[in-house]
């Protein structure tokens, strides 16, 4: 099992947010968390990518045959975990070339590689740029400075294909995005997919996953994981909504 | 989380100063302290014409009657004016034909600060004015550009060879009588560089000067002047290091810069003295006064420092826009760590009609430091149509840290523009977070964040240096949260 977690507890300011998670995710594997607003799903991809703010109270987190939760969050991205986050930040005057490069080899020297030198940094870059179909010039620019939601978004998937993850975190990448916009990163998810990575995809909609096909559904209410299947569970939840799930749950 | 920062913040931005080594090479000093008889012994030392000798005592009966400026925002513990040696030279002191010449133990030092006068001279095509202790060792690249009728060398040769010039221009862009500091160092100044391009010519080669203070116990006073000559133009780069004492050390040096019709100058600095160690023991006084007149039309001077050493830093690279349509321009970077202290800025004196000023600042302070902006813009009645832009943004690492800003305006004509745009702003966690989660260790991703606040300043640095200064950026704060 690549990532397998167990009655998870985690709180942020004494305020308990995930209440027991259970989930394993397997290689090749991709599973889609949905659920309304509020219940934990960003809180469980921040706990997973390391985030200090949150204190994890409870349950266990193994990753490669490893304690997860004992890792640092640098030493996270390295093992492969990747997060696409909800909100990408700015860093004014670092460009994206920059940024990646630094980031690429700092986790090539983690596994004992030589870093890129400049012409393979750019080769690279622009392979992957093709992959992501990043057509703009986003790499000259800052990182997510000035960008618009769509660009932000698109960054984080190019980021993505540069990182080359072992496991793959989106956190709401398809929200506040065009349909041309979430078609890029629909493409950009499927042809990163192979038999060795694994995805989790937060999202709120149904409409993302019409693009990227998931192996399983979850449902995040309140903390915890109230229901699993495959993908017509995505399907009954966008037709009879989360009142359904809410009501459920008060039985 | 704020007590993890500030953990992470005292891990990494308590580095060793890496450049803290000590030359044993034996040093002729003056006696020590300061009286009449050492401004004498000074310039006897150095054979100066007789003009030079009353420049000094001028400046040394001047400064008697003076008092020590209080009014910038630091805490300067008091100085022992008589403990300092004023005058070291190393003792081995010939005149040098080639490199092989020189004290390998000297040239090893240099090679310790990765200068390698050798290898700037084959690779960078730099001229090297290298000053240990006030007098230089080898002044490289001089025939090259003599051909060309560009004066480069030592303030002492100068002094010797370029009378006339000297006495033209030593302290007419700051008097003897400037201010406490500039005062002294008219009186005592041992050595420094002297730079005239003439007219039209275009110097083909950045012009670099490494200071560094070597001996216990000396204050280094390095006197530097650069005169562009109508339409000339020269590129000019220091850099300083200093080694490891636990007593402070006093650096008081003047740069005066004259621009002529249509010259340009740029001068930049990338200064990492000694800052003291980690609990504010020794570290260089870094007491500095340079200055420019733009004095013909159409002049520039362009001012670039980046400032990551010293304990403490005193230092207003100023220019006075004398001639109609002349530029003057102020780039800063500066980082204080520790218990390092710096108030630093820029005073831009519009005379001249049609002037433009533009002066970016950036106040990086990390641990116990404070880091202060302290600038003038001043136009006068007659600088019509005169423009200024200022920006001074401040970085705040940790919460044990201080910034502050102190711009003053004054506009006496209606038809000018001044603008100022002040920001202050830390490293946010979620900064941090994204860096950390592309895996970079918050080391790296302070670096990187750092060098990209400062970005718009580094990248006014002339090649050489600007890869040197993002080294130095990421070393003084190896990383540092806010």
């Amino acid at each position: 099992m690549l990532l397998s977690i167990k009655n998870l507890h985690a709180s942020i300011n004494g305020e308990e947010i995930l209440k027991g998670i259970d989930l394993s995710v397997d290689n090749g594997e991709v599973h889609a968390i949905m659920g309304p607003n509020g219940t934990g799903k960003s809180t469980l991809a921040s706990v997973i990518a390391g985030r200090e703010v949150f204190d994890v109270t409870g349950g266990e987190v193994m990753y490669k045959g490893k304690n997860l939760l004992k890792l640092a969050v640098e030493e996270r991205a390295r093992e492969g975990i990747f997060l696409g986050f909800q909100y990408p930040v700015e860093i004014p005057g670092v460009s994206i070339t920059n940024f990646m490069r630094t980031a690429v080899n700092e986790v090539r020297k983690y596994k004992g590689l030589d870093p890129l030198s400049g012409g393979a940094f750019l080769r690279l870059m622009e392979e992957k740029k093709k992959l992501v179909e990043l057509t703009s010039n986003l790499a000259n620019r800052s990182v997510n400075e000035g960008f618009s939601g769509g660009e932000k978004k698109k960054n984080e998937i190019f980021q993505m294909a540069m990182m080359d993850p072992v496991l793959a975190i989106l956190d709401e990448t398809d929200s506040g995005l065009d349909i041309d916009a979430l078609r890029v990163v629909a493409n950009g998810v499927n042809k990163l997919r192979t038999k060795e990575n694994a995805f989790i995809i937060i999202t709120h909609y149904q409409r993302l996953l019409e693009y990227i096909v998931p192996d399983f559904v979850h449902v995040l209410f309140e903390g915890r994981i109230v229901k699993s299947g495959t993908r017509e569970l995505a399907l009954e939840l966008e037709e009879k909504g989360y009142d359904w799930i809410r009501k459920e749950q008060e039985r | 989380m704020e007590s993890d920062q500030n953990k992470i913040i005292g891990e990494v931005t308590q580095s060793d100063y890496k450049y803290g080594f000590v030359t044993d090479i034996e040093t002729e000093f003056a006696p020590k302290g300061l009286s009449e008889e050492t401004v004498r012994f000074i310039s006897e030392k150095k054979k100066e014409p007789a003009f030079m000798l009353e420049f000094r005592l001028k400046a040394f009966r001047y400064w008697s009657t003076m008092k020590l400026p209080g009014w910038a925002h630091l805490d300067i513990p008091p100085i022992d004016l008589q403990d300092i040696y004023y005058y070291a030279a190393p003792k081995t002191k010939k005149e040098y034909q080639n490199l092989d010449e020189v004290d390998p133990e000297l040239l090893a030092t240099f090679d310790k600060l990765g200068i390698s006068l050798e290898e700037q001279k084959k690779l960078a095509g730099v001229a090297v004015d290298a000053v240990m202790d006030s007098v230089s060792v080898k002044t490289t690249f001089s025939e090259t550009l003599s051909r060309q009728g560009i004066i480069f060398c030592s303030m002492s040769e100068a002094i010797q060879n370029h009378p006339d010039l000297v006495k033209q221009y030593l302290g007419s862009v700051v008097p003897y009588t400037d201010n406490y500091y500039a005062s002294l160092n008219s009186a005592v100044f041992s050595d420094g560089s002297f730079c005239y391009i003439p007219k039209g010519v275009r110097c083909p080669v950045e012009l670099s000067t490494y200071f560094r203070i070597n001996a216990a116990k000396s204050g280094q006073f390095e006197r530097t002047l650069i005169v562009a000559d109508e339409g000339a133009y020269v590129s000019y780069m220091e850099g300083c290091t200093a080694p490891q004492r636990d007593e402070n050390q006093l650096h008081a040096a003047v740069v005066e810069i004259i621009a002529l019709k249509d010259a340009q100058v740029k001068y930049s600095t990338v200064q990492n003295w000694y800052p003291g160690d980690k609990n504010g023991k020794g570290g260089i006084f870094n007491f500095v006064t340079k200055r420019g007149i733009c004095k013909g039309s159409n002049s520039k001077i362009s001012w670039t420092q980046v400032e990551t050493g010293s304990a403490i830093t005193w230092k207003y690279p100023s220019c006075i826009l004398l001639g109609d349509n002349s530029v003057g321009e102020f780039y800063s970077v500066a980082v204080t760590n520790n218990h390092q202290q710096a108030d630093t800025g820029t005073k831009m004196m519009h005379l001249g009609r049609n002037t433009k000023s533009t002066i970016i600042s950036k106040g990086i302070s990390a641990g116990k430091s404070n880091n202060s902006y302290r600038g003038l813009v001043r136009i006068s009645k007659n600088a019509v149509n005169s423009r200024n832009y200022s920006q001074c943004d401040s970085l705040l690492l940790g919460a044990s840290s201080g910034a502050h800003t102190w711009p003053y305006i004054q506009v006496e004509n209606r038809s000018s523009i001044v603008e100022h745009e002040a920001t202050t702003s830390k490293i946010s966690e979620d900064q941090l977070f994204y860096c950390q989660q592309r895996g970079m260790d918050a080391e790296s991703a302070i670096g990187l964040i750092v060098n990209g606040y400062a970005k718009e300043v580094l990248k006014q640095l002339p090649m050489e240096f600007a890869v040197e200064a993002q080294k130095l950026l990421s070393l003084s704060l190896e990383g540092s949260v806010g």
